[in-house]
C-alpha cells in the first residue's frame, strides 16, 4: 500500500508581506472592543479591595495569593482538569467514528447531518433541563431505564459518582456532534483519487483509515481538540442545571466555583484574580496542546 | 436521539402527566403548550430576538474574518504567529470573566439590550473560530490558483470575491453554520447585556420556574422550537458540508 505523501507546508511557500496586516485590521479592531477592554476592567478588579464603585483601595497582588492557596480552588482545578480529560478520550475517537460511518452520498447525507448536529443548536441551560428530567430515576427515561432495566441503584442528586457520570454522558451526548461534524468536513476533503489508489492496493478499511484518513484530518482535529478542551474545562451552564456543583463538591468544576465568588457572594477582587488565574490557566495548557498539535505531524 | 424524543414527547402532554407517574408513550396528547408559546408576546419576541442577533452575529463575523484569515494562510507578516494564537486566546476566556465589564461598557456606549449589541458581544467568541476554521480550509487550497489570476490580471479584492470566495463556499457554509451556533446557545452574556428588546429565548426559558413549580412541557415545547431555527440552517449548509471541497476538482 503507497504511503501518501505530505504535501509540502502551506508555510514554507508562504510570501513575507506586511501589507497584509490591513487585512487583518478588522479582526483586531473587533477584537480589542469585545475582549481587550473588558479584560482590562478585571485586572482593574483584581488588583483592588473594592467596597463600593466610589471606595477603592489598591492591595497589589493579595488576591491572587489568596486565591492560588485556596483548597477549595485547587480540588476543583484538579477536578476541571479530570474531567477535560475524560471528555476528550472519549468524545474525539467517537466523533471520529462517527465521521467514518456517516453516510457519503445519496439522500441520507443531509438526514444524517442535521440528525447528528441537532444537540449542538439546544440552548445549553435546556441541554441541562433535558438531562436533569431524563436521568431522574422516577420520570426520566434514561434514569428510570438504568435503575429497572439494569437493576443499578442511579441517582445523581444523592451518589457524587452517579453526578459525575451523569454529567459527563450529557457532555458527550451535547458535544461529540461537533468532533462528529468537523472530523467529517475533513474527510470530504480527501481527493477521491486516494481512494481508489486505496482500492486498488486491496488495503483493508483499518489500513485506509489509518494512513489516508487519520493523516488529512490532522488540522480539523487540531480545531476539535482544542475546542473541546477550551469548552469542558470551562464548562458552567449545564452541571449547574443538573447538578448544581453537588452533591458535596461533586461536580463544582473552576467556573461554577468562580461565578459563586463573583456573583454569590460579590466578591470583586478575589473574583477578578481568579477569572485572571483561571484564564491564564487555560491559554497554557492550550498553548501547550496548539504547539504538540501543530509540531507533531512535521 | 433518545433525549429529543423525549423532550418531544413531554411537548406533547400535559403538565400533570410529566410529573404524575413514569410513562414511556404520552397518555393524553396536547398540542396546548404551542399554542401558549406562540399566543404569548414575550415568548416568540424572544425567539424572534434569538434569531436576530444569530444572524447578524453570523454575518459580522464572517465578514470581519475573511480577509484576516486570507492573510493569515497566504501571507508571513510581522508578528502573524503571535496575533492568530492572541485571537485564539479570545475563544478561551470563560465567559464569566466578561459579564461585569460587558454591563459597564454596553450600558455607557448605548448598547445595552440591543440586537446589534448581542451581535457584536458574540464576536468575541465567534471571530476567532471563524478565523481559524477558514484559514484551515484556505491552506488547503493551492496557492498556485492565486499566482494564475495575478497573472491573468486580476486585483485582488476582484480575485477575492470573483474566484477565491466561491472556491471556499464549504469553507463559508461551515463558518456560518458554527457561528449561528455558539450564538444561539450561549445565554449568559446575552443574558446579562440585555434586559427586554433583544432578551434571548433561553434566557426567557429560565422564567417557567415560577411559584407553582417548573413548567416542564412548556418549557420541552421551547426547547423543542429552539432547535428548529438551527435545523433549517443546517438543512441549508448541508451540501457545503457535504459536497467536498473544490481542491480535489481543480
Amino acid at each position: 500500500m503507497s504511503e501518501v505523501q505530505e504535501e509540502p507546508r502551506a508555510a514554507d511557500l508562504k510570501r513575507k508581506d506586511n501589507r497584509a496586516w490591513w487585512l487583518v485590521l478588522p479582526v483586531v479592531v473587533s477584537v480589542a472592543f469585545t475582549a481587550v477592554i473588558p479584560l482590562m476592567t478585571v485586572v482593574n478588579f483584581s488588583v483592588q479591595d473594592v467596597f463600593n464603585p466610589n471606595d477603592r483601595i489598591f492591595v497589589g497582588l493579595d488576591w491572587f495569593r489568596e486565591i492560588s492557596r485556596d483548597p477549595e480552588v485547587r480540588s476543583a482545578f484538579v477536578r476541571t482538569l479530570l474531567f477535560s480529560a475524560q471528555v476528550l478520550l472519549l468524545e474525539i475517537p467517537l466523533g471520529v467514528a462517527l465521521a467514518v460511518v456517516m453516510p457519503r452520498r445519496g439522500v441520507w447525507v443531509s438526514v444524517a447531518l442535521v440528525l447528528v448536529a441537532l444537540p449542538l443548536l439546544i440552548p445549553w441551560n435546556v441541554v441541562g433541563t433535558i438531562w436533569q428530567i431524563f436521568a431522574r430515576g422516577d420520570i426520566g427515561l434514561g434514569g428510570w431505564a438504568v435503575n429497572n432495566v439494569l437493576g443499578i441503584n442511579f441517582n445523581y442528586t444523592l451518589d457524587s459518582t452517579d453526578a459525575w457520570i451523569t454529567v459527563l454522558v450529557m457532555d458527550v451526548w451535547h458535544w461529540t456532534p461537533l468532533v462528529a461534524l468537523l472530523a467529517y468536513a475533513g474527510l470530504r476533503s480527501i481527493p477521491e483519487p486516494y481512494f481508489q489508489a486505496a482500492q486498488i492496493d486491496a488495503a483493508s478499511a483499518w489500513a485506509t483509515f489509518r494512513h489516508i484518513q487519520l493523516p488529512r484530518l490532522r488540522g480539523v482535529l487540531t480545531i476539535a481538540i482544542l475546542l473541546r478542551f477550551m469548552d469542558s474545562f470551562m464548562i458552567y451552564t449545564e452541571p449547574f442545571v443538573v447538578t448544581g456543583g453537588g452533591p458535596g463538591n461533586a461536580t463544582s468544576f473552576l467556573s461554577i466555583l468562580l461565578s459563586k465568588i463573583a456573583v454569590g457572594q460579590f466578591d470583586l477582587g478575589p473574583a477578578g484574580a481568579f477569572s485572571l488565574l483561571y484564564f491564564l490557566i487555560v491559554q497554557i495548557l492550550c498553548y501547550v496542546f496548539f504547539t504538540v498539535l501543530t509540531r507533531s505531524g512535521r | 436521539m433518545l433525549p429529543l424524543l423525549w423532550m418531544f414527547g413531554m411537548s406533547i402532554r400535559p403538565n400533570e402527566d410529566i410529573l404524575g407517574s413514569f410513562s414511556l408513550i404520552p397518555q393524553r396528547v396536547t398540542f396546548d403548550n404551542y399554542a401558549t408559546f406562540f399566543s404569548d408576546s414575550s415568548w416568540y419576541s424572544s425567539y424572534l430576538n434569538s434569531i436576530i442577533y444569530t444572524s447578524m452575529n453570523a454575518v459580522m463575523s464572517l465578514v470581519v474574518a475573511l480577509p484576516a484569515a486570507y492573510a493569515f494562510s497566504r501571507f508571513r507578516f510581522a508578528g502573524d504567529k503571535h496575533l492568530f494564537f492572541w485571537l485564539l486566546t479570545n475563544r478561551m476566556a470563560p465567559p464569566a470573566v466578561f459579564l461585569l465589564p460587558f454591563f459597564q461598557i454596553y450600558q455607557s456606549v448605548g448598547l445595552f439590550d440591543t440586537h446589534l449589541g448581542v451581535a457584536i458581544a458574540h464576536m468575541l467568541f465567534n471571530v476567532p473560530l471563524a478565523v481559524w476554521i477558514l484559514e484551515g480550509f484556505m491552506s488547503g487550497i493551492p496557492r498556485e490558483i492565486d499566482e494564475t489570476a495575478a497573472i491573468d490580471g486580476y486585483s485582488l479584492p476582484r480575485f477575492f470575491i470573483r474566484i477565491f470566495l466561491p472556491m471556499i463556499r464549504s469553507a463559508i457554509g461551515v463558518t456560518l453554520f458554527f457561528c449561528f451556533m455558539f450564538s444561539w446557545v450561549e445565554l449568559l452574556i446575552a443574558r446579562t447585556i440585555t434586559s427586554v428588546n433583544a432578551k434571548p429565548i433561553a434566557a426567557t426559558m429560565t422564567r417557567t420556574v415560577s411559584a407553582a413549580g417548573v413548567d416542564w412541557a412548556l418549557l420541552a415545547t421551547a426547547g423543542v422550537l429552539t432547535i428548529v431555527p438551527g435545523a433549517i440552517v443546517i438543512w441549508f449548509v448541508r451540501n457545503y458540508i457535504a459536497k467536498g471541497f473544490t481542491m480535489g476538482r481543480v
